[in-house]
């Protein structure tokens, strides 16, 4: 008799608690998959391609999916390899293209007189960011430009340059203090 | 030193630091003279650069608005003297970074000729508060205690209840005694501007905050009040210690409140304002004229004179030294604000700015090279002097193991860089400088991260304009197909629809004159179209 009573009271409990989550998984379905969303944040955006994918948003659904590592990004750097590992709990990475991410930040820009009005960096721009028409000279919005490099290659008169972005009084930094060696090995231990 | 009654408030921590005032006080307020070349940077604020209003070979006079606030937060310049912009280019400014900026460069003519001001408000007690905060704005008025943060932007209290105005007349940091300087020397414009701020804030209550090591100070402010018969001011005498100057610091010796981290005095119905700020108001309100100078000390021992001079925007560090009779032999490094919170300059090159309260040229005596740092030994002073009652130490682990989060867990944010801690740190860390670097790392990363967010919508409408425009070729496609469809059941020649409708119409017209035959035309056509 008392086996039987627990067996039906946790059938009985499973079919309840069996029944509220099936509802809930229809009532409160989420579209997308979330981990997408924030993996796609950490990200920086520059839809480089340097990652072997279309953009930063197939990349972070291939991590998603677990099929590529995450240091595969050179403009987010080590910084942002870190983010993903800590958001993903995976094991931090060494960087795949470590040149490429030493690399100083930068933004395209046209030399004016040589451009021929071709309009191909326009359309390999994927964030608008070059002014033009056809056989109009092109011009690049630096603040919108996110140094992808994307219009690098379709240029038929190799007229764009990166041009590294300077540091100003506003977006300098402090450096990091000065550490003795000793220092650091008895701190960091 | 007199005896003062002891504030009912004390805050956590701080220190009691030689003073090293009595350098620069030994001689009266100097009028600095007008230097040839004057360098002014467009970034004298917080905020927004300033846009200039003038060309290079422009001819201005003294007054004459050069840069105009390009954004709320912004604060307008003025041309310190008459002359002509040689160039408006970028030059080393006096940042910690050493980096350079936007400057405007004016070559004085010599003349001094003021140009046409905005009429005085004497009678400002009538006047709008609006059209004040309006005066303030015009003349570039910004916290002259060395925040520079625009004061037209500080006195919008956004309707909230101001009981409280506090003058911050502390002047704690060591050697700094540009503001005791003025309080002796123009008592009246501090009170005149104290009175002004009262008004656009409508303010119920003036506390005028000083420490007590400027005796002269207090006495000129107290007659100037007596003698005005002002029942709601009040001068309270606060204890010398440092940083009694810091803004939360003074608000709560004063009142007993605590503004609230990362809020504003402004929350808890206060507005606080330095002593040159409010007589820079005075200046604007009263007599029309823009901040176009300061009060500026200049000491240690490595100048030979040192003292306080009034001192136009833009004058380079060197005619000010020259000024007071050059270096000595033992000047070794060049500050920039004072001992506790200013920085090294790497030239002396480098122009005078609003926000330029003193400048040190320090023996090495007087600020040694930097000791090299030895481990922590979790001694916890820091903790003890910290006036913002954070974890130094705390701080200092995450800082230096780039741990930003959690530095900010531990509100960074509320750090004021005194300097305090490290002052009494025994091993010697330079814990500032970790705080520093931390929060403007922070701030690097928020703005890539705004960048990043920027992008992404952008690429996101790339994409979308992308998909539209191949959806809309899509659409074009189809409709074409299906006008290439439909056009062989309508006939396919056009000219052959054309004949058969004129057929049509020539029989239908038979048909009309020959009523018997009527009904010949109309069944002809569809018969027609149908073997087509």
């Amino acid at each position: 008799m008392g086996v039987l009573s627990a067996i039906l009271t946790l059938t009985l409990l499973a079919g309840v608690f069996g029944l509220l989550l099936g509802y809930a998984a229809v009532r409160f379905r989420v579209e997308g998959d979330p981990i997408v969303e924030q993996i796609d944040a950490l990200l920086p955006q520059t839809q480089c391609g340097q990652c072997g994918y279309a953009g930063c948003r197939p990349y972070a659904e291939a991590i998603a999916a677990g099929e590529a590592e995450i240091n595969r990004c050179p403009p987010g750097g080590e910084a942002g390899m870190i983010a993903l590992a800590d958001l993903l709990g995976r094991d931090p990475v060494p960087l795949e293209d470590e040149e490429a991410a030493a690399k100083p930040k930068s933004v395209a820009y046209i030399r004016e007189a040589e451009c021929i009005g071709c309009t191909l960096c326009i359309q390999a721009c994927p964030v608008d960011a070059i002014l033009g028409a056809a056989k109009q000279m092109h011009s690049i919005i630096a603040d919108e430009c996110t140094g992808c490099e994307l219009c690098l290659p379709p240029c038929p008169v190799e007229c764009i340059d990166m041009v590294p972005i300077r540091e100003t009084p506003e977006t300098w930094r402090w450096p990091y203090p000065d550490r003795k060696p000793w220092l650091q090995e008895a701190g960091d231990a | 030193m007199p005896e003062y009654p002891k504030p009912a408030w004390d805050f956590h921590g701080g220190l009691h630091i030689d003073d090293h005032k009595s350098e620069s006080l030994a001689t009266p307020l100097r009028e600095a003279g007008i230097p040839t070349s004057l360098t002014l940077p467009l970034q004298q604020h917080i905020g927004q650069a300033a846009e200039p209003v003038v060309q290079v070979g422009d001819e201005v006079l003294k007054g004459q608005l050069i840069a105009r606030a390009s954004d709320y937060v912004s604060a307008n310049l003025h041309a310190p003297t008459s002359g002509r912009v040689v160039e408006i280019a970028e030059r080393p400014i006096a940042h910690p970074s050493g980096l350079s900026a936007q400057c405007i460069v004016l070559e004085s003519d010599g003349q001094d000729r003021w140009g046409e001001l905005p009429e005085p408000i004497e009678n400002y007690r009538e006047a709008d508060p609006a059209d004040l905060r309006e005066r303030l704005r015009w003349a570039g008025i910004v916290g002259l205690g060395g925040a520079v943060f625009p004061t037209s932007v500080k006195t919008n209290t956004t309707g909230r209840v101001i009981d409280t105005l506090i003058l911050n007349a502390a002047e704690c940091e060591p050697y700094i005694t540009c503001d005791d300087r003025l309080m002796r020397d123009h008592p009246g414009d501090v009170i005149d501007g104290a009175l002004i701020l009262q008004h656009i804030v409508s303010a119920g209550q003036v506390l005028i905050g000083i420490e007590q090591n400027k005796p002269e100070a207090i006495a000129a402010l107290q007659a100037e009040i007596d003698a005005r018969g002002l029942n709601e001011m009040r001068l309270v005498v606060v204890p010398t210690k440092y940083p009694s100057g810091g803004e939360k610091q003074l608000i709560y010796l004063l009142t007993g409140i605590e503004v609230p981290s990362r809020g504003l005095p402004l929350e808890v119905g206060i507005l606080c304002q330095n002593v040159a700020t409010t007589a820079a108001i005075a200046d604007a309100v009263l007599r029309g004229r823009p901040l176009i100078s300061r009060i500026v000390t200049l000491t240690g021992e490595g100048v030979t004179q040192p003292g306080n001079l009034r001192v136009a925007i833009g004058t380079s560090i060197r005619d000010l030294v020259n000024e007071m009779g050059g270096y000595t032999a033992q000047a070794q490094r060049l500050i920039m604000g004072g001992p506790m919170m200013g920085f090294a300059l790497g030239s002396d090159e480098l122009p005078v700015v609003k926000g330029s309260n003193c400048f040190i040229a320090a023996s090495r005596e007087e600020i040694p090279d930097p000791v090299s740092a030895s481990p922590c030994i979790r001694c916890g002073e820091c903790v003890k002097v910290c006036p913002a009652q954070l974890l130094p130490q705390q701080l200092y682990w995450f800082a230096r193991s780039r741990d930003f989060d959690k530095t900010q867990d531990h509100h960074l944010f509320d750090c004021i860089e005194c300097g305090c801690c490290a002052y009494v740190c025994p091993a010697h860390i330079p814990l500032v400088q970790y705080y520093r670097f931390a929060k403007t790392e922070i701030w690097a990363s928020e703005r890539e991260r705004a960048k990043a967010d920027h992008a992404r919508r952008r690429h996101e409408f790339h994409e979308a304009r992308l998909k539209r425009l191949e959806e809309e070729r899509q659409a074009r496609l189809r409709k074409k197909k299906e006008v290439l469809r439909k056009k062989p059941a309508s006939g396919g020649d056009p000219k052959k629809a054309a004949i058969d409708a004129a057929m049509k119409r020539v029989a239908a017209k038979k048909a009309a004159q020959r009523p018997p035959e009527q009904s010949q035309g109309p069944e002809q056509a569809p018969e027609q179209e149908k073997e087509a």
